[in-house]
């Protein structure tokens, strides 16, 4: 007797639940929709985003190499003013080369290998911006290669598909490059604090080095991604309290980060067996 | 007739993510004025369809243009929250009028329509903007980005409502 009676005071309670459900469908759904929309939000704030929410998948790849391609004709003339400039640089140290032979040397025994691409998509007015690039895997495009234009350094290959690449720029706040200044070795890692979009920080340069307004800050030795002594900016602010050990510096870019079209990708055949061998120090540890 | 409204809707989704993403992302007027125009599906979406619907296509909505513009899934948030707070806004500016069968936005005032805009576009971009920063420590840039964004989407809102209501009279 009393056990029937259990079990429709748990049926009761069970239709109450349901009821309860029923009635607050819309809010439960709501709330189910917003605590996954913060996981998806939260889970990448890490160092890798998750793999369908970045704009090198093919839809919006594609969506973004169509524009591309119609409003590519736009601005031709400007860009191939800028690729004759880089040449005629590129001819001049050449020329200026002790040995001539390597005009016609085998490049790809070179250590540093360079990939052509074309920016499809760029931002810059968010904190944490992207650009894609319609270059992937199938070109030999993989995370963490270095990406540069003709005017400096512009960010690391983050993602990469089967045709599109997604490109952490220097305006990034995860974004950290280790970067000198010129003709010396003191370095320093340079990150973004998001104020304004020509402007990145040069961190963790020590007090007792000779800075001056101008200087030329450049990639440094530090890191497998870049090669070294790629230009990147000048400095513009030197900012030194008396009791910091370290400047804090503004350096205003070469690139003009508006304003972007072809860019070169660099890959580096040591960086794997670099990336081992640090792996291996750690291990150690 | 519900044909119609599937096939009005669609169109109205694609149409307003392809613009936002083609079009309005790139605007950076100022150098950081990106106008989401695409909250006016959330203004236009008929109001007596069902709302659980209604919250999940608004999601949808966001996460395509999240993933287009990389931003995780900030405005796909935004975008839930309005949906879900969007008759409670209505009731708001509408009064009780909004409860009646026969409401129809084209009937309501100029002013109410704009107050109604104005609600939506800045709850999302508040939300969306919290989320993209993530922190208070810089207030005085939240608040920067909200209020002139806000700004552009409310001008560019209105001169869209006007111009895609005429042919409809």
């Amino acid at each position: 007797m009393s056990g029937r009676d259990g079990s429709i005071q748990q049926e009761k309670r069970m239709q109450q639940i349901i009821n309860f459900i029923l009635r607050n469908k819309t809010t439960l759904l709501y709330l189910f929709l917003l605590t996954l929309g913060m996981a998806m939000s939260i889970k990448s704030h890490s160092y890798h985003q998750s793999r369908f929410l970045n704009s090198a998948n093919w839809l919006s790849g594609s969506i973004y190499k169509t524009q591309s391609d119609i409003t590519g004709y736009f601005g031709l003339r400007e860009e191939n003013d800028r690729l004759v400039e880089e040449n005629t640089r590129l001819k001049k140290l050449l020329y200026n080369s002790a040995d001539l032979t390597v005009a016609g040397a085998a490049t790809d025994s070179f250590p540093y290998q360079v990939i052509p691409a074309r920016i499809i998509k760029n931002s810059y007015a968010l904190r944490n911006n992207y650009i894609t690039l319609n270059k992937g895997t199938t070109n030999g495009v993989k995370q963490d290669m270095g990406v540069v234009t003709s005017m400096g350094v512009l960010g690391i290959v983050e993602y990469t598909t089967d045709r599109f690449s997604a490109v952490q720029s220097l305006l990034n706040t995860r974004s950290n490059i280790n970067a000198k200044i010129k003709n010396t070795n003191n370095f320093g890692s340079l990150t973004w604090n998001t104020d304004r979009y020509d402007v990145v920080q040069l961190e963790d340069i020590p007090r007792i080095v000779p800075l001056n307004i101008g200087d030329t800050i450049v990639t440094g030795a530090m890191s497998s991604i870049f090669p070294e002594n790629i230009p990147i900016g000048t400095i513009q602010r030197i900012d030194l309290e008396n009791s910091d050990s370290f400047y804090e510096i503004d350096v205003a870019l070469f690139n003009d980060m508006t304003n972007l079209k072809n860019v070169y990708i660099i890959s580096n055949r040591n960086s794997e067996e670099i990336r081992l061998l640090e792996e291996k120090i750690n291990d150690d540890q | 007739m519900t044909n119609n409204l599937y096939l009005q809707n669609g169109l109205r989704f694609l149409l307003l993510v392809l613009a936002q993403v083609l079009i309005f992302n790139r605007l950076n007027f100022l150098g950081f004025i990106n106008p989401m125009v695409y909250i006016l599906f959330l203004y236009w979406y008929p109001i007596k369809q069902r709302r659980s619907v209604f919250i999940i296509i608004c999601f949808i909505l966001g996460l395509a243009i999240d993933v287009f513009s990389d931003t995780l899934a900030f405005h796909a948030v935004a975008c839930a929250t309005m949906a879900f707070f969007r008759p409670t806004i209505m009731r708001f500016v509408f009064g009780v009028n909004y409860e009646f069968q026969s409401f129809k936005l084209s009937n309501t005032t100029r002013a109410q329509q704009i107050a109604f805009l104005t609600f939506l576009i800045l709850g999302h971009h508040t939300i969306f903007f919290l989320l993209e920063i993530f922190s208070l420590s810089h207030l005085l840039l939240l608040l920067k980005k909200i209020v002139f964004t806000g700004l552009g989407t409310l001008v560019l809102g209105i001169l869209m409502i006007t111009l895609f209501s005429a042919e409809k009279e």
